[in-house]
């Protein structure tokens, strides 16, 4: 049961420590002060998540500290999904990426209120209203850009496109799914698709942007089981440049 | 000094002059009232670029509500502001000197009997 857990654990911290500093990448560059600073606020609030969730790794199920998860594992060892490794790309992109991801993360914690692991629905009681704040941003967005322009309206439908099969792979299943779902941890991977289908589907069409086709050969799945993108390393390398020099220094 | 926004830095002056560039392309404003707890009254705190009030609102939890507590936020078009022109501001000049409005000597008032009506003691 534990390795079901903390695989998990180890799946959504990950999932938020890299889109956190993904995202924090639009720091000093954003389209507009405001924007700016919304958007990097946000990205502490995922790294503060990861956080979270380490420290749940790290306390109660006996794995090491937050700072040598989150800095010191190997690229093979992360079980991020490929959609939260891309780079930051026009901001179409990252918009339609935030709003794909926030609600299948805010789907999903709400699913763990319910968790019998009760460090994880404590966790979730916690950040939910954090996260729904983030969904709120990105539908705001992606409701004003895909009913924009001519042309907001066409990169927002091309992002959408163009992320929809990496996003789909957030919901790739682990080997520990029935574990989790008959011990009511966790309500499992499809369950969590079906209900972001359901949620995602209305607001992108009153944002007059039309649900791209899926094709389930072309979706992006490995991450969960340690297979990433060319994206992961580097961006693992630039994280972890500096405390790799001495992950003991005092800070 | 020449301004910091690198909004503005970035602009060709010459191609300003000309007319070539459009400098109002920023989007409307918008007033941001702070709410601290239910029922207390909202604090104007400053303004946000937002082109919907939705915007307006997501954008100014980060600007205004980021530090302590908020329990909501108020926005509002800064054109549907209305405000005295400046010139009038001579019709609040005497106001200061009518100290009989003020309400400080009741409230003081108040507190010396609650205080004799605690300690039953004549001052």
């Amino acid at each position: 049961m534990s390795n079901a857990v903390k695989d998990l654990l180890f799946k959504m911290a990950d999932d938020a420590l890299i889109i956190g500093h993904r995202n924090s990448e639009w720091t000093g560059i954003g389209p507009m002060l405001e924007e700016d600073l919304a958007f990097s606020s946000m990205a502490q609030d995922k790294i503060g998540h990861a956080l979270a969730l380490y420290t749940i790794l790290h306390e109660v199920l006996g794995e090491a500290e937050p700072d040598k998860l989150g800095f010191m594992r190997s690229e093979n060892d992360f079980k991020c999904c490929q959609l939260v490794e891309q780079p930051i790309g026009e901001y179409d992109f990252s918009i339609v990426r935030q709003f794909l991801f926030d609600h299948a993360e805010l789907l999903r914690y709400e699913m763990l209120t319910q968790s019998s692991f009760q460090p994880l629905a404590q966790l979730a009681k916690k950040v939910k209203g954090e996260i729904k704040y983030h969904v709120m941003h990105a539908d705001t967005f992606v409701k004003q850009l895909g009913k924009g322009t001519e042309e907001s309206h066409a990169r927002m439908q091309s992002a959408l496109n163009n992320t929809w099969h990496l996003a789909l792979g957030i919901f790739e299943k682990s080997e520990w799914e029935e574990e989790l779902i008959s011990a009511g941890v966790f309500a499992g991977e499809e369950e969590l698709k079906r209900r972001w289908l359901e949620k995602i589907t209305p607001i992108i069409e009153a944002s007059g942007l039309q649900l791209p086709a899926t094709d389930e050969s072309k979706i992006v799945y490995g991450g969960r089981k340690g297979y990433h993108s060319e994206f992961l390393k580097p961006l693992l390398d630039e994280m972890c440049e500096v405390v790799r020099t001495d992950i003991d220094a005092e800070w | 000094m020449s301004s910091l926004d690198p909004r503005v830095n970035r602009l060709d002056k010459k191609k300003i002059s000309e007319g070539e560039v459009h400098t109002n392309t920023h989007l409307i404003t918008w007033e941001v009232f702070h709410q601290e707890k239910r029922g207390k009254q909202p604090v104007h705190v400053g303004i946000v670029h937002a082109s919907t009030p939705e915007m307006a609102l997501v954008l100014a939890k980060e600007q205004y509500a980021r530090r302590g507590k908020t329990t909501n936020l108020w926005v509002a078009k800064t054109t549907d502001v209305y405000t005295f022109a400046t010139e009038d501001e001579d019709i609040f000049e005497t106001t200061p000197e009518k100290t009989f409005r003020e309400p400080a000597a009741y409230k003081v008032r108040d507190r010396i009997e609650k205080f004799q009506n605690q300690n039953k003691v004549e001052i």
